[in-house]
């Protein structure tokens, strides 16, 4: 796994799919995708580069425990339910603000920042598996 | 703002939402899990800062404490409450639902949570607190009572596996050889309990078409009796595993004394009942043709775990395996109560299984402080800890009365509705199975007790000899330690001694579970009347 | 095309039942495996198979087309194969410890917790 085109290449692809998997977490309302999905693909783009690149780097990049990671998730996560709250609707009640942009329809929802907790959460404890994982592989 | 031309219109279509505002005071039904669920969250950011991780903890559990102390007054007031989540129009979203008997189990454990999480304190050591303690304890708490307060039957599922996660962890934690081999024992049956679950739940889905617990209490009626039983029957079993009631009772002695004290006092107390209140649930509520086609079998089971549960806590050596089969014998007795199905039976098992959740987390707990006094889990070589304690003595022998259901414990007054109910129904080998339950834990309980605490030293000759391997609990070990066990026996002792909001508690949850009409309109009181 | 899924779905119970009776952890694993997706097809079935309509509502529209599939029956697969995948990634690495530490892939040999040998009750005094 530690040929020069991969190592070359890998941080550039990482990248790339951490961006795609925002562009995915972001479009998931209506539209295929959503936090789940754009999760799985950041935490692979996490484990190429740790392939890559090797643990210790990964780590320093993410700057970051990640399952610290996961625990602001699931605290963002619970906490969009809450906005209900102030609006006199039950728990996790969707709140839409809708403007418009120089032309373009912008939403800002509580269940986007649901998807958002959702996406830190699989970011996070896929990324925390598959780094300890590559972490033991190393020791042998 | 909003323009007609947006593509988000489709949002604010009224005719499949509730349209009326839901007051803040409603929310109380979602604080426990909500606040839990944020709490384990906001904790494992703060890995690595112990006194901020406990302080939290303790400071959101209290919290959840209080605010099912609420909900369970509000109930006692205006009966059950319910909330759909998400402003859908019930069955269709999620509903929870909190009526007497889930406002009372929600309160026991959360009460038992708070305990042990002082208690925690002096058992675990970094690197159990690093891999993430108290997070483990939020989330398990977060699932129980999820489990408590859904009203949906896919939901309840959830929570289950929020439930089994957590404790998968909790379990391991630590990682010590013994304990990933309860784990994999631990591990299986509960997977395939909770798959069990699922396949009834999809049978029951495809007879009812809903998922709603009221809905299908409503709709159950016109299953056709053949599915029905068959339904209940495969719900008994995923929770017969999950309760560890007698032919699936084997993973629960091998696995609970595995972990550190703190653990199996949670699992101990909460998560066993976790599986009599669904079987509770769902048997009494939703398909109560089926638990009358399943009674003898309910009775079978009921009186064979009440025998055989004391009966292998006699034959143990290790204190944690023997408080574990006092656990099963608990358990025989919720599922007694389950085959009586009258107000005496359903009131009596809400009761004893508040009492069960409390005690038997106090018994785990003094039994952890006996093992780090005598520096071992073998009751052969306990003894004199009469003369280093006495305080602890005394607090163990409570419990065993509490356990074994003598007055004037809280463990009395369930076991007396529970034997009245038998009576008048006329089932005589459950009044049986329930007189020699008390009697054998009675027997098992106090001879723990005369072990630890009444002779001088180790078994056989030398037991007149002082132990000398005792040694007397730190101060840092009464403060956290002993401080929150006795304040929870306070709490047993109080109730046992002034029962009478207990008993009314007991009357309106059976009533709410074996008449649903209030139940029923809580869940369907937004939806417009044709 | 009810009766063939439900064949399938019965053969898959058979042999994910077979699978977890044997002794061997690693055999268990696989019948978790197999068991969860005859649980999940079983859900599928069950929710009632119609002609292939997405039940993905028009643009324009408030309700989906007449006939189109039940979207709750995917809906509730979708969190049980979530479920189920993080259970068994849990028990897979679980049994690899439990091989790795306790040597040990046949439950046969798994006594650490409850020891063969136990000790007798204890006399009464």
């Amino acid at each position: 796994m530690n040929t020069v085109i991969f190592r070359t290449v890998a941080p550039g692809l990482a990248a790339l799919m951490i961006m795609f998997s925002i562009y995915v977490l972001l479009r998931g309302h209506n539209e295929p995708g959503g936090g789940f999905i754009g999760g799985l693909i950041g935490a692979s783009g996490l484990a190429i580069y740790g392939i890559a690149c090797g643990v210790q780097e990964a780590r320093k990049a993410l700057v970051i425990h990640p399952i610290v990671l996961a625990g602001f998730g699931v605290f963002i996560g619970a906490l969009s339910g809450f906005f209900a709250l102030f609006a006199q609707e039950p728990f996790l009640t969707g709140l839409w603000l809708i403007f418009h942009v120089e032309g373009t329809e912008v939403a800002l929802s509580t269940p986007l920042i649901f998807d958002i907790g959702v996406y830190a959460t699989v970011v996070g404890s896929v990324a925390t598996i598959a780094l300890s994982l590559e972490d033991s592989e190393e020791e042998d | 703002m909003a323009t007609a031309e947006t593509s988000y219109d489709a949002l604010n279509l009224p005719p499949h939402f509730i349209e009326s505002a839901t007051p803040a005071a409603d929310w109380i039904l979602i604080w426990p899990v909500a606040l839990t669920l944020l709490g384990s969250g906001l904790l494992v950011m703060l890995r690595g800062n112990r006194t901020a991780q406990v302080g939290f903890a303790a400071a959101i559990t209290l919290a959840v404490v209080i605010s099912n102390i609420y909900l369970l007054l509000r109930v006692f007031e205006v009966g059950p409450i319910a909330m759909t989540m998400g402003k859908w129009l019930p069955p269709f979203g999620i509903t929870f639902v909190a009526d007497m008997t889930s406002a009372l189990f929600c309160l026991a454990a959360s009460l038992s949570t708070l305990v042990v999480i002082f208690y925690a304190q002096i058992e675990l050591d970094d690197r159990e607190h690093r891999f993430g303690f108290y997070p483990l304890v939020l989330l398990l708490l977060c699932g129980v009572c999820g489990s408590f307060l859904t009203g949906d039957i896919f939901n309840l599922y959830v929570w289950f596996e929020v439930m089994l996660i957590s404790s998968f962890g909790l379990l391991i934690l630590g990682g010590r050889k013994v304990q990933l081999d309860g784990a994999v024992k631990y591990g299986f049956l509960n997977l395939l309990a909770t798959t069990f679950f699922l396949v009834a739940i999809a049978y029951t889905y495809g007879l009812t078409g809903s998922l709603n617990v009221a809905d299908i209490a409503q709709k159950a009626g016109d299953m056709p009796l053949g599915s029905m039983v068959s339904v209940a029957a495969l719900f008994l079993l995923a929770f017969g595993i999950k309760a560890a009631a007698f032919p699936a009772n084997a993973w629960l002695p091998a696995a609970y004394h595995t972990p550190s004290i703190s653990v199996s006092a949670l699992f101990g107390g909460m998560l066993t009942k976790v599986g009599a209140y669904a079987l509770y649930r769902v048997l009494v509520l939703i398909m109560p043709e089926g638990r009358d086609f399943l009674e003898p079998a309910i009775i079978a089971i009921a009186v064979a775990t009440m025998v055989l549960g004391p009966l292998g806590a006699l034959a143990q050596t290790n204190i944690r395996r023997a408080i574990g089969f006092m656990v099963i014998g608990g358990i025989g007795v919720l599922f007694a109560g389950l085959a009586i199905n009258s107000m005496h039976g359903v009131g009596g098992g809400v009761i004893y299984a508040m009492h069960s959740i409390l005690t038997l987390t106090a018994l785990y707990l003094i039994g952890g402080l006996v093992e780090r006094m005598s520096g071992t889990n073998d009751i052969r070589f306990m003894g004199g800890i009469y003369g280093a304690s006495a305080l602890l003595s005394i607090a163990f022998i409570i419990l065993v009365f509490a356990v074994a259901g003598l007055p004037p414990f809280l463990g009395f007054w369930p076991k007396l509705l529970l034997v009245e109910g038998a009576i008048r129904v006329g089932d005589w080998l459950l009044v049986a199975g329930l007189l020699i339950n008390s009697l054998l834990t009675l027997i098992a309980a106090s001879r723990l007790w005369a072990h630890i605490f009444w002779r001088n030293g180790h078994e056989g000759e030398r037991s007149e000899q002082a132990n000398e391997t005792l040694r007397l609990l730190t101060p840092h070990e009464i403060r956290l330690g002993m401080v929150p066990a006795l304040a929870l026996i306070a709490v047993i002792v109080g109730m046992g001694l002034f029962p009478d909001w207990v008993f009314s508690a007991g009357g309106i949850a059976a009533m709410d579970m074996l008449s649903p009409d209030r139940y029923i309109s809580a869940v369907f009181a937004e939806v417009p009347q044709p | 095309m009810e009766i063939a899924l439900v064949g399938l779905v019965t053969l898959f119970f058979a042999v994910a039942l077979y699978l977890i009776l044997s002794k061997s952890i690693i055999r268990m694993l696989l019948g978790v495996v197999v068991l969860g997706n005859a649980v999940h097809l079983l859900i599928f079935t069950i929710g009632r198979l119609t002609t292939e309509i997405p039940p993905i509502i028009p643009a324009g529209t408030y309700v989906p087309l007449e006939g189109s599939a039940n979207p709750l029956p995917q809906a509730l697969i979708l969190t049980a194969i979530v479920i189920s995948f993080a259970l068994f990634a849990f028990l897979l690495v679980l049994g690899y410890r439990a091989y790795e530490e306790l040597d040990a892939d046949n439950t046969d040999n798994m006594r650490l917790a409850e020891p063969e040998d136990a000790p007798r009750p204890p006399f009464s005094y």
